[in-house]
């Protein structure tokens, strides 16, 4: 298997050098495979979010490097990485950070929009994308019309709509109800073992560390362990 | 909450300007209707020297062409001396306008604006209007007697006593005060071998044309001064230009305060949508793509607004252009300045187009600095913002 994420000797210092030097990445070493369901786990300011960050190409670490696929990401300009995270990163937030005034098709669609898809394809992998997380009879419906679970499942459609390498998801349950986790864990696991989507969670959720075949726990910014199941 | 503003801002703008210029028609269009008329012919030194010599010497020929121009609705000709007005209480110093009351009619409302007494009815010898307020000040009534004192060509001092047959009231105050009205046979008889007219005030068919006409006539008779109303009066003409300038400043106080009543809401809504903001560059929306959303949102609101706010106007505007505002609770103040206590709104239709294209351009302007602020949140941040 191939690495599609690959850290070596990250790090993330806040007031390097001085008194208050803050050290949010300490030298985290880590390679994702493709097809991995891998959870990042750790207490409060252990460095998970900020790990997503820098692997996200959403923030620049302050020593080490990144690398999705064969591409060096912590070598890119802000330009470069917007274009990057376009077309190989898909996201998950903890808000599900819909667009109020889209529909759910509109919400996954606007993606591919940007990825001047035609749209004929945008429709066709809009429609399946919804099917694929079971709200081909929401399509319509904006997100106030629909309830937590069902607005993060819209989130995961979004995330793969733009055919990324790995989707990034940021305490995806933290806000949702057991019944909600447990059917958001069943497709996004379904999603990974039938079609080898890669994973990479930042949580808490005892029910999600459950789920996934990989945990790797932070603390104090450096990864103390790595377990495969 | 933005397109209400923009239409209130664009709509009170609107009525403001509309009652500015209302004010300023009113004001013109009275002294006009008045005392001034549209054109006026003089003896060129006249204009210089309002001396009682300077007559108009051919008036046959100003008739004749007066009469053969089409433009020309209606003429008077008037004596017009610099005199004194006394009574028992005092004398002051006065216009003395003798006219031929028919003829006046057809170019002046004076005749309208009577408040005691007739148009030159009921007395046969040396009647005499006057103002209101010269009427208080000289302390006559109806029927009472002045005297009114001016000089022939040779200097030498003439008298007459004239009878109060009737008391007007303008809009002007301070023309009443110092103008008096006599029939030009009664002053040519007292004037002798000086008799004639220094005078001819003209009305136009059409008042957009008057410098038009104004040429035409002074080519016609070359050795006269013709002059129009803007000539006459200039306070009048510069306070028409005037206004034009008041106004766009005034718009562009609305539009200032419009401005930053957009920026304020847009940099709002920038905030209260962070989360959206972030996950839209969190997922690859370039840069240029969120400036441009920004600015074309705010465009769309104000394109909404702005033909909310003209049409709002462009309805109050209609109905106070007919129906009027009575501001007789300053009329007195208002008097002061020649301006009719009863205002009718006025815009003309290249203000509301004018309008509209400077709340679009205020718009763009006010929405660049919402969307470089939107520019500036750092993605990983904003996706997680409250």
């Amino acid at each position: 298997m191939s690495a599609v994420i690959r850290t070596d000797n990250l790090q993330k210092y806040y007031n390097p050098g001085e008194p208050l030097e803050v050290r949010a990445l300490d030298g985290v070493t880590l390679e994702i495979e493709r097809g991995e369901f891998t959870a990042i786990v750790g207490p409060s300011g252990s460095g998970k979010t900020t790990l997503l960050n820098i692997i996200g190409g959403l923030d620049h670490q302050t020593g080490g490097s990144a690398h999705i696929g064969d591409t060096e990401i912590t070598a890119m300009n802000d330009n470069q990485l917007i274009d990057f995270r376009l077309n190989n990163i898909g996201f998950v937030f903890q808000a599900y950070n819909l667009i109020p005034v889209l529909t759910a098709k509109e919400n996954v669609e606007f993606i591919m929009l940007l990825q001047k898809r035609s749209k004929e394809e945008r429709n066709t992998r809009t429609e399946e994308l919804l099917k694929e997380v079971g709200l081909e009879d929401k399509m319509n419906n904006r997100p106030s019309e629909m309830s937590g679970g069902q607005q993060q499942r819209v989130a995961v459609a979004r995330a793969l709509a733009s055919k990324p390498q790995f989707v990034l998801a940021d305490e995806p349950t933290a806000n949702l109800d057991s019944q909600s986790t447990a059917d958001l864990l069943d497709i996004m696991a379904d999603l990974n073992q039938k079609e080898h989507v890669t994973f990479l969670f930042s949580t808490h959720d005892q029910r999600v560390i459950d789920r996934a075949r990989r945990v790797v726990t932070l603390e104090d910014g450096k990864i103390i362990s790595d377990e495969k199941k | 909450m933005v397109i209400a503003s923009i239409a209130m801002g664009i709509w009170a703008g609107l009525f403001v300007i509309s009652v500015s210029a209302g004010l300023n028609e009113q004001r013109t269009k009275d002294a006009l209707n008045t005392y001034i008329s549209h054109v006026q012919i003089h003896n060129p030194e006249f204009v210089k020297d309002n001396n009682v010599e300077y007559r108009i010497d051919d008036m046959d020929k100003v008739r004749k062409t007066l009469s053969g121009n089409a433009a020309v609705k209606s003429f008077s000709e008037r004596v017009v001396l610099s005199g004194m007005v006394s009574s028992s209480a005092g004398g002051f110093g006065a216009r003395i306008t003798g006219i031929d009351p028919e003829q006046e009619k057809s170019v002046s409302t004076m005749h309208e604006k009577l408040v005691d007494g007739a148009y030159f009815e009921g007395m046969k010898k040396n009647p005499v209007m006057i103002g209101k307020k010269l009427a208080e000040k000289l302390k006559v009534g109806l029927r009472k007697k002045v005297v009114l004192t001016f000089q022939n060509d040779n200097g030498d001092i003439l008298t007459g006593a004239f009878r109060v047959v009737g008391i007007y009231k303008t809009s002007n105050s301070k023309a009443d005060e110092m103008n008096v009205f006599v029939r030009a046979s009664d002053v040519n008889r007292l004037l002798e071998e000086n008799a004639g007219y220094h005078e001819v005030a003209i009305i136009v068919n059409n008042l957009a044309e008057v410098d038009t006409v104004s040429s035409t006539i002074s080519a016609s008779l070359p050795n006269l001064k013709v002059q129009s109303w803007k000539e006459v009066s200039p306070d009048l003409g510069y306070a028409d230009e005037m206004m034009m300038q008041m106004l766009y400043i005034i718009i562009g106080i609305i539009l200032m305060a419009l401005s930053f009543g957009i920026i304020n809401t847009m940099l709002m809504a920038v905030l209260e949508r962070k989360r959206e903001l972030g996950m839209l560059m969190s997922v690859g929306m370039n840069k240029t793509k969120v400036f441009f959303m920004i600015v074309v949102e705010t465009v769309f609101i104000s394109m909404v607004g702005g033909p909310i706010g003209v049409v709002l106007g462009y309805l109050t505007v209609s109905h106070f252009g007919s129906a009027g505002i009575d501001l007789s609770v300053v009329g007195k103040g208002l008097e002061e300045f020649g301006i009719s206590t009863m205002v009718y709104t006025n815009l003309e239709p290249r203000f509301y187009l004018n309008v509209t294209v400077m709340v679009i351009v205020a718009a763009i302007l006010s929405s660049i600095y919402p969307a470089i602020k939107a520019l500036q949140l750092k993605p990983a941040e904003a996706v997680r913002a409250l």
